[in-house]
């Protein structure tokens, strides 16, 4: 792919994404309005993490792309494909390996570290979208820190249900100014966002861009007598047998038999290599 | 014992190579080329053009042969290509009066100065299957008139002249760019205009035709509708003058709306705009209603809640590859959010069955 510059997008284009990405780390949480382009996979599939990468990748980078926590899915495959011929990159499956992991859904189990950069896809930026579907008037509620609305959807989710009804893409406050979507990762993941490593957010389609510094504060909306709860499905991982991580559920045969496996491949795999068996492993040896 | 679904890569190959073979069809018959494609599907190759906002015959055609068909697709293979061009500069407005007109037709008018001219339009065709065609091996014959002489006033124009006719406030300012700014609101009407000239035209029919049934009624006449090739020029700085770089074909509607004044404006009629690559014409007829509907603000109308009124709903839905993206990707995997949800689902029911045994 000569025909193109490095990470497919022109320099000029690049500079704008970098000028969105720097002030969105100035203002952690705030979304930047960007000239999203159009890009050659379509709205939906990631292009707003796309441009944010393209943007952030030099030659020295190594990355790992992620989707639902695997590297193995098709989007995943597709989007790595893309960088390693557009960018000519290196890439890795290994969470710890990668400066730049760009992701779909999930945050790697693997604590990231400084120096790393992880990108997030983002389908609708807007945290109160779907509470008021104006783009004028959430912007003004985001400029007036008005956030009622949000805190009284939460209060009668547990009026109606005894819990707030939210289960990925959970509302978090940032430093105490911000309420920011975090994507839809599973609200299990949300305590992870208080990370040492940078976290943009690109969405392209709603030409957005936000982003968490490092060791930025980030705190999922609770009250005090209904605190936040990361929950995850009750089982150990029937491969590696982890009790920490976030689990996917799959019917194994056609009368609903069903098995708990990490939804971090990555994680399951160094666990399995360090010796670690769950119950579907030690049936088997 | 359960194997990891594996393989995404060797999956993605070998979709692309029976889509490939799809597209072909059956080999013992010729492949079509391109240049068939541009020459015999040319209201396709004109919308691809039109909606994938790039002017190039070729291209389209190419598009609409690697989609198989799909307009949609074919759209967005021209607006990927088109966002790696550079930009040499801005051409010149063009000058739509100048136009050689192949079609142009005044509705509210019998006769108009330069004539009414039906060119080669489906209007007044029945609309019977046409068996010939698919025999083949026909050459039709068009008769033949010299080109009208000299430049085509617009119809608006004389209704300008008796200050019948809401004027149009004349500026030099840049139009602002949509593809290189994101889009903020409120936007104003060049904005506005542009998003509609790239908008998809089904949605844009679907929400005109919505003003003719009243929702925003709007008392549409096409007061001129004109299709035809025009100049592009460009100033060369290093000339000092401006050069031709090329030729268009664009089809231009201008209606007139009725209008029997507000608290702000006196009774006059006042204008909705299309303007559209190619020969477009139910594209530009439709965008020049919904321009229309959507001015209620500066006219100093009402906002009567209808959907062609809304400048966010209309300009936030109305890009096909944003929407078909939005649309599609739903069948993207979702399995760690679903898993999210079912776990909340259980959740809920234990305490709802919970409940119900306290209760007894």
């Amino acid at each position: 792919m000569t025909d193109y510059n490095f990470a497919y997008l022109d320099e000029q284009t690049k500079r704008m994404i970098r000028r969105a990405i720097l002030k969105a780390l100035a203002i952690p949480g705030y979304q930047v309005p960007f000239a999203s382009r159009e890009m050659p996979m379509p709205y939906g599939w990631g292009t707003g993490g796309v441009q944010v990468m393209a943007a952030t990748l030099v030659p020295e980078d190594t990355l790992k792309v992620i989707d639902q926590g695997a590297d193995d899915t098709t989007n995943a495959v597709s989007i790595r494909s893309f960088f390693e011929r557009t960018a000519g990159v290196a890439v890795t499956e290994a969470t710890a390996e990668a400066t730049v992991i760009q992701t779909r859904h999930r945050i790697p189990e693997t604590p990231l570290t400084e120096g790393q950069i992880l990108v997030y896809q983002v389908p609708i930026p807007e945290p109160l979208r779907f509470l008021e579907p104006r783009e004028t008037e959430t912007r003004k509620m985001h400029a007036l820190e008005e956030y009622g609305l949000m805190h009284v959807k939460l209060y009668e989710d547990i009026a109606r249900h005894g819990t707030i009804a939210t289960a990925y893409a959970y509302p978090v406050k940032v430093e105490g100014r911000y309420v920011m979507d975090p994507s839809p990762i599973p609200k299990f993941d949300n305590p992870k966002l208080d990370s040492a490593a940078i976290q943009l957010f690109g969405a392209g389609r709603e030409q957005r861009i936000y982003a968490l510094p490092p060791h930025t504060r980030v705190v999922s909306l609770d009250f005090e007598d209904h605190p936040f709860d990361p929950s995850r499905a009750d089982h150990p991982c029937a491969l590696c047998g982890a009790t920490d991580s976030y689990l996917d559920e799959v019917i194994t045969d056609d009368a609903g038999t069903r098995m708990f496996l990490c939804s971090d491949t990555d994680y399951c795999a160094g666990r399995q290599a360090a010796g670690h068996m769950g119950a579907a492993q030690a049936g088997a040896a | 014992m359960y194997v990891a679904v594996k393989g995404g890569a060797r999956a993605i190959a070998n979709a692309h190579a029976w889509l490939a073979e799809e597209r072909r069809g059956d080999p013992t018959l010729p492949d079509l080329t391109v240049a068939q494609v541009r020459e015999q599907m040319a209201l396709a190759v004109n919308r691809v053009m039109a909606e994938g906002s790039l002017y190039d015959p070729d291209l389209a055609a190419l598009a609409i042969k690697q989609a198989r068909g799909d307009l949609i697709e074919a759209i967005f293979l021209i607006r990927a290509y088109r966002t790696t061009l550079p930009r040499f500069g801005a051409s010149r407005p063009i000058d739509t009066a100048a136009m050689a007109c192949d079609r142009r037709i005044s509705a509210t008018f019998k006769d108009v100065p330069g004539g009414q001219v039906l060119g080669p339009t489906f209007d007044y065709t029945h609309r019977l299957l046409d068996f010939a065609l698919a025999a083949e091996g026909i050459t039709p014959d068009a008769p033949r008139a010299p080109a009208p002489a000299g430049p085509v006033p617009h119809v608006t124009g004389f209704l300008n002249r008796e200050g019948l006719i809401q004027p149009e406030p004349e500026t030099d300012a840049t139009p602002p760019d949509l593809t290189r700014e994101p889009l903020e609101l409120p936007a104003d009407r060049a904005l506005r205009l542009q998003a509609l000239a790239r908008a998809d035209e089904g949605f844009l029919l679907g929400l005109a035709y919505s003003t003719q049934r009243g929702y925003a009624r709007n008392h549409a006449f096409v007061g001129e509708l004109r299709i035809g090739a025009v100049a592009v020029e460009m100033d060369i700085p290093e000339l000092g003058f401006a050069i031709e770089i090329g030729e268009i074909t664009v089809t231009e509607c201008e209606t007139v709306n009725q209008f029997t004044g507000s608290k702000t404006e006196p009774a006059q009629f006042t204008r909705g705009y299309g303007l559209v690559f190619g020969q477009t014409e139910r594209k530009s007829i439709a965008m020049a209603l919904v321009d229309r509907a959507l001015r209620w603000q500066e006219l100093g109308e009402d906002f009567v809640g209808a959907p062609a009124q809304d400048a966010e709903f209309v300009l936030y839905h109305a890009d096909n590859i944003q929407a078909t993206g939005f649309l599609e990707h739903i069948k993207l995997p979702h399995y760690v959010d679903f898993q999210s949800e079912l776990e909340l689902i259980r959740k809920l029911r234990r305490g709802v069955e919970a409940g119900a045994e306290g209760t007894e």
